[in-house]
């Protein structure tokens, strides 16, 4: 069990609301459940709050619990489950999340970890001297025969290794970042050299 | 090995358009609406008889869950897709849905129609976002081409809404994803009762994997004995293994049921690294699966009764492959820390245990430990196993179990070479 708690007082914000845009689009998506059922839109709505603003504070919280007509608890209760409600401010550029579960590790995941430590800080969470990077180990990102891989923002970067991973993080400090996917010449999650199958017909 | 012609995710590698287009060029969307003429019974029967089993781990029956669905009922039933892939090791669900999403969306149609269901939630896992776009993409393409939706060409209003979840592993449990879709923590509901009678929101629900749902139009239109006659009884049909770990090119492949592993390997992600005889274990079907040893994979069919045969199970098919440079303590200490991480902290069993056995295996790894906490720990797993009120604690504790009756000699020997080495005083520290 992850135990998080919510960012000290001082680092809190005085206050949070929805972009006009964002306003609209989460009334949308609480007409996409039953009547009486608005919770079920907790964590989208959540989620987009966490985008606008880069992490989840407690102004958040309560302004997504007023919307949806919930106790504070409630929602708390969800930004502290789910764990990729950030708690506390990330790094302003990116927030790196490496997958370090068995079959990444079997792939170096290791490797990954050193660079973020290298480069970004020693210590997941914290951010970097520029402020512009943070890191954290995550469990199983789901691309597993595409390991090791890591997941920035909305993309992930897989098959990766120190050095490529290195050019992923300069694309994202100089703001051109590399393409998402496979960073070796593949197909997806087909084997590398060519798929086995699937020769015959035509996709 | 399957035929192409045999294989239902034919743009599994993404080399094709995922869009309606593309998915019609396929086959998709062909005659669902005759599929549907056929009438619920007659659906229902012909999951049955094409013995499909669901694909998300457990392996029960498809038509048979489908038919625990109340015939009539005064509240509205549900349809539940659990496309909350996060057993390590599995990447299969992600493909359909980023690749082939129109299956998935035409299976939905199917499946609830069969259950009279009107509406289909889709629960993808948080981390998936481009995944869960394209997947979103494709349901606004079947809206507007009327194929969903009120009114639409095949006469059975039906909504299919996309909804995601926030990274937490217990989600694909079907009642902490029932749980998390009604907004609540994912925490694991008692049963009975089971979602059939009282799921979502109260109502008859049933949760089905992608694959499974995937799988359905393509069974519909070409048959249950067509599905049923590749693999062999009771593990019929073809399935998605995902390929991953210490091989020379790791992958996701759709076979036929009872591939043997030494050929899945072989064949489509280029053999073990270094050779066949480098083999240390494998994980079979995903991490909450106990390992099997390389002197019980060949020959072993990849199918629920092989796998059963040799005390693991297929689970996901997500095939983990270790060679024998792997410190397998330590690769199981790690899977072990990701149950810890995951445990939603409902049953003190679960919570406390996880901690537990990874804190213990972590020392069997430097070898720090005493011989008889190797029994110990073995007991610990059995009194988490069916102790809780989901088979969370089943899946953490079968890997650890699994290490220790295959592993046992390694541990000891592990803590013989640390017992017989001279470790240096701990550093002094003054107390200030």
């Amino acid at each position: 069990m992850s135990v998080r708690r919510l960012a000290p007082p001082e680092l809190q914000p005085k206050e949070f609301s929805f972009t006009p845009e964002n306003l609209a689009w989460a009334k949308q998506q609480i007409a996409k459940y039953p009547e009486g059922r608005q919770q079920s839109a907790v964590i989208p709505i959540l989620w987009r709050a966490q985008e606008q603003a880069g992490w989840t504070s407690q102004k958040a919280i309560e302004y997504v619990a007023d919307m949806l007509g919930m106790a504070y608890i409630r929602v708390l209760e969800i930004a502290t489950f789910y764990t990729m409600f950030l708690l506390a401010p990330a790094g302003k550029k990116a927030h790196v999340q490496v997958c370090g579960t068995t079959p990444c590790m079997l792939r170096g995941a290791e490797e990954l970890f050193r660079v973020c430590r290298k480069r970004i800080n020693h210590e997941p969470f914290h951010v970097s001297a520029d402020g512009n990077l943070s890191w954290e180990e995550v469990e199983c990102l789901g691309a597993c025969v595409n390991a090791p891989m890591v997941l920035i923002g909305n993309d992930t970067y897989e098959d990766l290794t120190a050095a490529s991973f290195e050019k992923v993080l300069d694309g994202i400090a100089s703001g051109k970042p590399v393409k998402p996917g496979p960073q070796i010449d593949r197909q997806f999650s087909a084997p590398v050299g060519g798929a086995t199958t699937l020769k015959t017909v035509k996709a | 090995m399957l035929d192409d012609k045999d294989r239902i995710f034919k743009n599994l590698y993404g080399t094709g358009d995922f869009g309606l287009d593309g998915a019609r060029k396929r086959g998709a969307w062909d005659g669902t609406k005759a599929i549907l003429a056929q009438g619920r019974d007659h659906i229902v029967n012909e999951m049955k008889s094409s013995g499909q089993r669901g694909r998300g781990g457990a392996g029960f029956p498809t038509g048979l869950k489908w038919s625990f669905m109340p015939k009539q009922s005064e509240r509205p039933h549900y349809l539940v897709v659990n496309a909350d892939e996060s057993e390590p090791g599995t990447c299969k669900d992600r493909e359909i849905m980023r690749h082939d999403p129109h299956l998935l969306i035409e299976g939905c149609l199917i499946a609830g129609f069969a259950m009279g269901a009107h509406a289909a939630y889709i629960y993808v896992r948080g981390e998936f976002i481009r995944e869960r776009e394209r997947l979103q993409a494709a349901v606004d393409q079947a809206y507007a081409a009327k194929l969903i939706g009120r009114n639409n060409v095949h006469d059975w209003d039906f909504e299919v809404i996309v909804h995601h979840g926030a990274g937490a592993y217990i989600c694909g449990e079907e009642t902490a994803l029932l749980e998390s879709l009604e907004g609540k923590k994912g925490q694991p509901r008692l049963k009975p009762p089971f979602p059939a009678n009282v799921g979502l929101y109260g109502c008859p629900t049933t949760v089905n994997n992608v694959e499974t749902i995937a799988q359905v139009p393509d069974i519909m239109r070409r048959g249950a004995a067509w599905f049923s006659a590749i693999g062999r009884k009771n593990n019929t049909g073809t399935k998605l293994y995902c390929i991953s770990g210490h091989v020379e090119r790791p992958c996701n492949v759709e076979e036929a049921m009872g591939v043997p592993l030494r050929e899945l390997l072989d064949k489509h992600a280029g053999g073990v690294r270094g050779g066949w005889d480098n083999l240390l274990a494998v994980i079979p079907g995903g991490s909450s699966m106990p390992l099997v040893p390389a002197s019980q994979c060949d020959p072993l069919q990849m199918d629920f009764d092989g796998l059963a045969a040799v005390k693991s199970a297929l689970g996901t098919a997500a095939v983990i492959v270790m060679d024998k440079s792997t410190d397998i303590i330590r690769a199981m200490a790690r899977i072990s820390y990701f149950y810890k991480h995951e445990s939603c902290g409902q049953c003190t069993p679960c919570r406390e245990g996880m901690g537990w056995m990874w804190r213990v295996l972590t020392r069997m790894a430097e070898g720090r430990a005493h011989k008889r906490e190797i029994d110990m720990l073995f007991e610990v797993t059995k009194q988490i196993e069916g102790h809780t009120i989901c088979a969370f604690g089943d899946g953490a504790a079968w890997p650890v179990q699994g290490l220790l009756r295959h592993f046992r000699p390694e541990i000891e020997r592990r803590i013989d070479q640390y017992a017989a080495n001279p470790h240096p005083e701990p550093v002094r520290v003054a107390a200030e």
